[in-house]
């Protein structure tokens, strides 16, 4: 009965904590993704096939596994774990671990859909840069990148709603600490396990309502306003 | 010697392999598709490298493969005017031809651009971006863009095979005033033979990777030395040839004797070869009295082909027995205005043609 149940207030910040950690590791994959793409790009080789194989690896493989990996890593007797350990830092059981596990699962994300904008752009553009006298970082920053902005900007968001949906890998590098590594996702599991269904479908709703917006968003962008900015990508 | 190219460099099927010197002056490079052209440019440009050899502008070396040097693209300062043009769709007309001037002052830059887009009547187009502009007035803007940074090479790949026909004469034009004014090495690859003959002053045919000729263009278009060439120089009328004399030749495919001007006959060792005409020399006499003349034929329509002025007639230097001739019984393609057809159209078989002894080439396999 009702009558002896008191709801304790709800602690918002589950959200907060997603929100950070999501932002956070976006922009890091961001760059990575770009990084790695634009490195990757015009490369060829049978060993790239292995390097494209451990980039993606994360978007393949169960999260519970991607934790224990980056738990090894990162452990106290992990060789990244003992390089922070010199620094006097821990990583696991810290925030920084949820914005390494969203980052890591978030990046063959960015990494394809970056590789796949990078490669539409027509190569005699680059190549026309290149006779004008202009340095492969320029190449870059003012032929390649404006013109593959569409289909990056899509990546970054798909990479934040994976990023906030984030939850096996987390809680095994990041733990559940209410206020610093309890995202939303946590949030609604150990909601569910104390049996505060009200608590759990007030997060569902927030996280799909969050998605929802994203890959509303997303559509939006790729369907109504890409065509109008990529016309000249085509041609 | 402004450009020296001697490269090597495999290719999916065949194996480029050229080596020509080109002056201050406009160069056609003349092929079919798939000859290995543009590759021929991109190597020149830096933006391919070749397997072996050796590339020369003036007295910079841009690549030699045995002192393993090759310098960048961006280094060889040689503009390369793409076939599609390759204007920055995200860059308006005025910061397109900028891009290779970043290292300018911003006012020397504008004034720079101002004076191309003057140069290149584009006035007025600054501000717009490339998908507003006409075929025409993009391939301004690469051009242009091309000269902005000086180069010591311009290397055009096919710059007017993406125009429409209107347009083509027009920048046919301007593109002669601009080499006119340039007078650097200006290499031009083209599989269109007049364009070829119009834009450049000297001619380089190539055939699956290889020089198949090169020199004056006059030259080569008057005496093709193969039969690759004469084909490839719009040659319609080719036939095996057999030496008979100093002076006569027994065309084997057309079915007649030939006198012909050249001695051919370095070829008696070789007396096999091929004999030629252009389509337009082959001229069409009055029966009495020419029959007898020399290297006058009868002969008989087949089939014939208009164009808007001109109407070529293939025509057989025999009589066929079958009531429907056969089109490939059609040895000889003769080309000529309508008004002359006229003249002559409704005249009785056989008509009679003149193959002039000047117009008639020796060619070699």
């Amino acid at each position: 009965m009702r009558s002896g149940y008191n709801p304790e207030p709800m602690d918002w910040s589950p959200l907060w904590v997603s929100i950070a950690t999501s932002v956070t590791a976006t922009v890091i994959t961001l760059f990575l993704g770009l990084a790695a793409a634009a490195w990757r790009e015009g490369r060829k080789g049978p060993a790239l096939a292995l390097v494209d194989g451990i980039f993606l690896l994360p978007l393949v493989l169960p999260p519970t596994v991607v934790g224990f990996l980056l738990l090894l890593l990162f452990g106290r007797n992990g060789p990244l774990g003992q390089l922070f350990l010199k620094f006097d830092a821990t990583i696991v059981f810290s925030w920084p671990a949820t914005v390494i596990a969203a980052t890591v699962v978030a990046f063959p994300l960015m990494y394809l859909t970056a590789r796949a904008a990078l490669e539409q752009v027509e190569p005699s553009l680059l190549q026309a840069a290149r006779t004008l006298g202009a340095s492969e970082w320029r190449v870059f920053r003012e032929v390649a990148l404006p013109l593959a902005w569409p289909g990056v900007l899509a990546g970054t968001i798909l990479s934040f709603a994976r990023a906030l949906g984030e939850f096996g890998a987390t809680l095994m590098l990041a733990g559940n600490i209410p206020g610093r590594t309890e995202t939303i996702p946590i949030a609604i599991y150990f909601a569910v396990e104390a049996n505060e269904m009200t608590q759990a479908a007030t997060w569902c709703l927030i996280d799909i309502g969050i998605s929802l917006a994203l890959l509303a968003g997303l559509y939006y962008w790729t369907h109504l306003q890409a065509p109008q900015r990529m016309r000249w990508a085509r041609r | 010697m402004p450009l020296e190219v001697q490269i090597e460099k495999k290719l999916l099927d065949f194996t480029l392999e050229v080596s020509f010197r080109a002056e201050a002056e406009p160069l056609s490079i003349l092929g079919a598709s798939g000859a290995g052209k543009t590759m021929l440019l991109r190597c020149i440009a830096g933006l391919e490298r070749p397997d072996r050899g050796r590339i020369k502008l003036n007295d910079r070396v841009f690549f030699d493969s045995e002192s393993r040097l090759n310098i960048p693209a961006r280094q060889r300062r040689v503009s390369m005017l793409f076939q599609n043009y390759a204007i920055f769709p995200h860059r308006t007309v005025a910061e397109n031809i900028g891009f290779g001037l970043e290292a300018l002052p911003r006012d020397e830059r504008s004034k720079r651009v101002a004076e191309l887009i003057e140069r290149t009547h584009l006035a007025g187009l600054a501000d717009r971006y490339s998908r507003t502009l006409s075929g025409g007035e993009q391939q301004r803007v690469a051009l242009a863009r091309a000269l902005a940074i000086e180069p010591e090479a311009l290397l055009l790949d096919e710059p007017l095979s993406a125009l429409d026909t209107h347009l083509r004469s027009q920048v046919e034009i301007q593109l002669q005033e601009t080499f006119a004014a340039y007078r650097r090495p200006t290499l031009l690859v083209t599989h269109n033979m007049e364009e070829a003959y119009r834009l450049g002053a000297r001619l380089l045919v190539l055939s699956r990777g290889r020089v198949i000729a090169s020199g004056a263009k006059e030259r080569i278009f008057q005496r093709p030395p193969s039969v690759e060439v004469a084909r490839l120089t719009g040659c319609k009328n080719i036939s095996r040839a057999r030496t008979i004399s100093d002076h006569s030749v027994e065309a084997l495919d057309w079915g007649c004797t030939l006198r012909v001007a050249q001695p051919t006959v370095q070829s008696t060792a070789q007396p096999t070869g091929f004999v030629g005409i252009r389509a337009h020399h082959i001229e069409f006499v009055e029966a009495n009295g020419a029959a007898n003349e020399e290297n006058v034929f009868p002969c008989w329509l087949v089939r014939s082909s208009e164009t808007p002025f001109r109407i070529t007639l293939f025509l057989s230097l025999q009589q066929h027995s079958s009531q429907s001739p056969q089109p490939e019984s059609a040895q000889l393609q003769a080309e000529v205005y309508k008004e002359k057809w006229q003249r002559f159209r409704d005249k009785p078989f056989p008509w009679h043609v003149r193959l002039r002894t000047d117009s008639l080439f020796w060619m070699k396999e």
